[in-house]
């Protein structure tokens, strides 16, 4: 993958300015600043309430941001510049918007009524609007790459929840995304399910896509990210390499949970 | 009880095979369902003495065969069925739109889509019917002045004043079908659709109506069922269906009950098809949902 790396300033994939989230009175999100690069594989950990899936969530818009700036590849999310006006943008701008990152949930969310590989092809043929034969062997080249080429014609409550995760990733890979965002994307799968998961993110990973991953795998995070975060009560505590923050954490908060989790 | 040669296996916690009991000499007695044949009895009774006392009663049957297969029967037949298809796409189109609207974040179409179920929900049918078959009282003419105008009387047929008064009042009532059935697919859906970059109406058309057919597809099917008797209400307007062609015989017949059972049967045969398609409809969306046939 050809990555412009000019000797300028790099543009971040996702750029975020002080972003706060309220839901009513409740601050979910309090000041949330990061940068993530083309490539960079950054892991979001921390207790449950902690506001990861509200960070992940306005980054594609599931949910609008407060207060605060947010850039995807460059542009401004949620609003269009017009000289020193920001306009909000409609809903069919903000569908456009989103392309530009895949979404992997926790649950799944197939669509049950598609077959693996139409869950794959719905978004290009419907959304693109690409020509139907062309999509469909990429769909099925996709389906290949997550391991699931004899799955094709598979409904998804045909599937085990590992190779529903696995179809997951396939449709979103299909809109070619800027960015990837997982959000928990093995909690809700058996044990011994959770390993062809991680394997298919690692392999993505490597072959140099930026992905932001909520994930309670210390081990994966460990290996596989470029940067762990930490995140506490809306707040992003400490990030660093892997190395540093899971081996030798700063914050006395990051060492109590890490200590929790790797008990 | 338990006889001697029945008791459980104790024997059993020694292991060997041969402990275990033979039971295959016991005879095999089926349950036996003593409520279900004494109420077969009672109803196959009750149906014969009902066939007795119409075949004693003053019904000319060969009136029935006779009027069976009459023109005007069959022609009012064909218009029943032909105003139940069209008032229900009419019906099930209103509804949808009016479901989506009623969902929209937009509170003015929202609040459309409310009134509208309020007003045609909330008045009978039947002045429906007629309101729209006066029309002409408070609209005399119709179209846009200046470029093309008609006289409403000319206008509204008692075709589409039926069909008007049916397909809206039931787009009122499909609407609610459609909301619930909109709800019933998971939030988790509308994510994943907007996730892949689908715009909302996109999303509703392709992820959450298909799914939503599994919950929409049983009351709109008794609807349906609903509206073919409902179109014998549009007698009242002078629309032709068929209740309104068997009224007309015996006001010049009087063959009263021998009319009314023509007409009988031909609703249960129009239902019964309905219900055959709709088995049908429910197996395609029952796709993926995991239930290999739907519940009849
Ligand atoms: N739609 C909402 N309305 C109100 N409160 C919300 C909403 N979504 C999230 N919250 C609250 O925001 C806080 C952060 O939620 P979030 O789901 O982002 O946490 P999380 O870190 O992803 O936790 P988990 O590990 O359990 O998934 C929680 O206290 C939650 O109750
Ligand atoms: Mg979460």
């Amino acid at each position: 993958m050809a990555r412009g790396v000019a000797s300028v300033a790099v543009q971040p994939i996702v750029r975020a300015i002080d972003i706060r989230k309220r839901f009513g009175s409740f601050e979910a999100l309090r000041g949330i600043t990061l940068d993530v690069i083309s490539g960079e594989v950054l892991c979001v950990i921390g207790p449950s309430g902690s506001g990861k899936s509200t960070f992940l969530r306005c980054i594609n818009q599931l949910e609008t941001v407060t207060d605060g700036a947010l850039w995807v590849d460059g542009e401004l999310v949620g609003y269009r510049r017009a000289g020193n006006k920001l306009h909000a943008l409609s809903e069919n701008e903000i569908a456009r918007q989103r392309l530009k990152t895949g979404m992997v949930f926790q649950r799944f969310n197939l669509f049950p009524h598609l077959t693996a590989l139409a869950n794959v092809a719905e978004g290009p043929l419907r959304v693109l609007r690409r020509p139907r034969a062309e999509v469909i062997s990429e769909a099925r080249t996709l389906l290949e790459r997550v391991g699931l080429g004899h799955k094709a014609d598979a409904f998804p409550v045909e599937l085990s929840g590992g190779q529903q995760q696995r179809v997951a990733i396939a449709r979103a890979l299909a809109m070619h995304p800027r960015l990837m965002l997982f959000d928990e994307p093995t909690s809700a799968l058996d044990p011994e399910l959770v390993g062809e998961v991680l394997a298919v993110m690692k392999s993505l990973a490597t072959s140099g896509m930026t992905m932001i991953v909520v994930t309670h795998e210390i081990a994966f995070a460990r290996e596989v990210s470029s940067r762990v975060a930490f995140m506490d009560q809306g707040q992003i505590i400490e990030s660093g390499v892997p190395q540093e923050l899971l081996s030798r954490p700063q914050q006395a908060r990051t060492r109590e949970f890490l200590a929790a989790v790797l008990g | 009880m338990l006889t001697p040669d029945l008791a459980p296996p104790a024997a059993a916690a020694d292991g060997g095979a041969g402990a275990l009991i033979d039971i295959s000499h016991l005879q095999h007695v089926p349950r036996r369902y003593w409520g279900r044949y004494s109420c077969a009895v009672l109803i196959l009774v009750a149906l014969a003495l009902l066939m007795i006392a119409f075949a004693r009663g003053q019904i000319e049957w060969r009136y029935v065969g006779h009027f069976l297969t009459a023109r005007s029967i069959l022609e009012g037949l064909l218009n029943t069925i032909m105003m139940s298809v069209l008032a229900m796409a009419l019906g099930i189109a209103l509804g949808v739109i009016t479901a989506v609207m009623r969902l929209s974040a937009n509170p003015v179409l929202s609040w459309s889509a409310r009134g509208y179920t309020w007003l045609f929900r909330g008045t009978p049918v039947i002045l429906q019917l007629l309101l729209w078959f006066n029309l002409a009282l408070v609209f005399p003419t119709l179209g846009i002045p200046g470029v093309y105008t008609a006289r409403t009387v000319d206008v509204m047929t008692p075709f589409l004043a039926t069909l008007l008064g049916l397909g809206i009042n039931q787009g009122a009532y499909t609407s609610e079908v459609v909301r619930a059935g909109l709800l019933s697919v998971d939030i988790g859906q509308y994510e994943a659709a907007k996730s892949i970059g689908m715009p909302r109406l996109l999303a509703l058309r392709r992820i959450i109506l298909p799914q939503a057919m599994r919950v929409i597809i049983p009351p709109v099917g008794n609807e349906f069922v609903g509206m073919v008797k409902l179109t014998s209400l549009a007698s009242v307007i002078q629309y032709a269906e068929m209740l309104h062609n068997a009224e007309n015989i015996y006001y010049a017949n009087s063959r009263v009950i021998e009319l009314l059972i023509v007409a009988g049967i031909w609703y249960l045969v129009a239902v019964t098809v309905l219900s055959l398609l709709q088995s049908r409809l429910e197996a395609v969306f029952a796709r993926g949902s995991g239930r290999v046939t739907a519940r009849q």
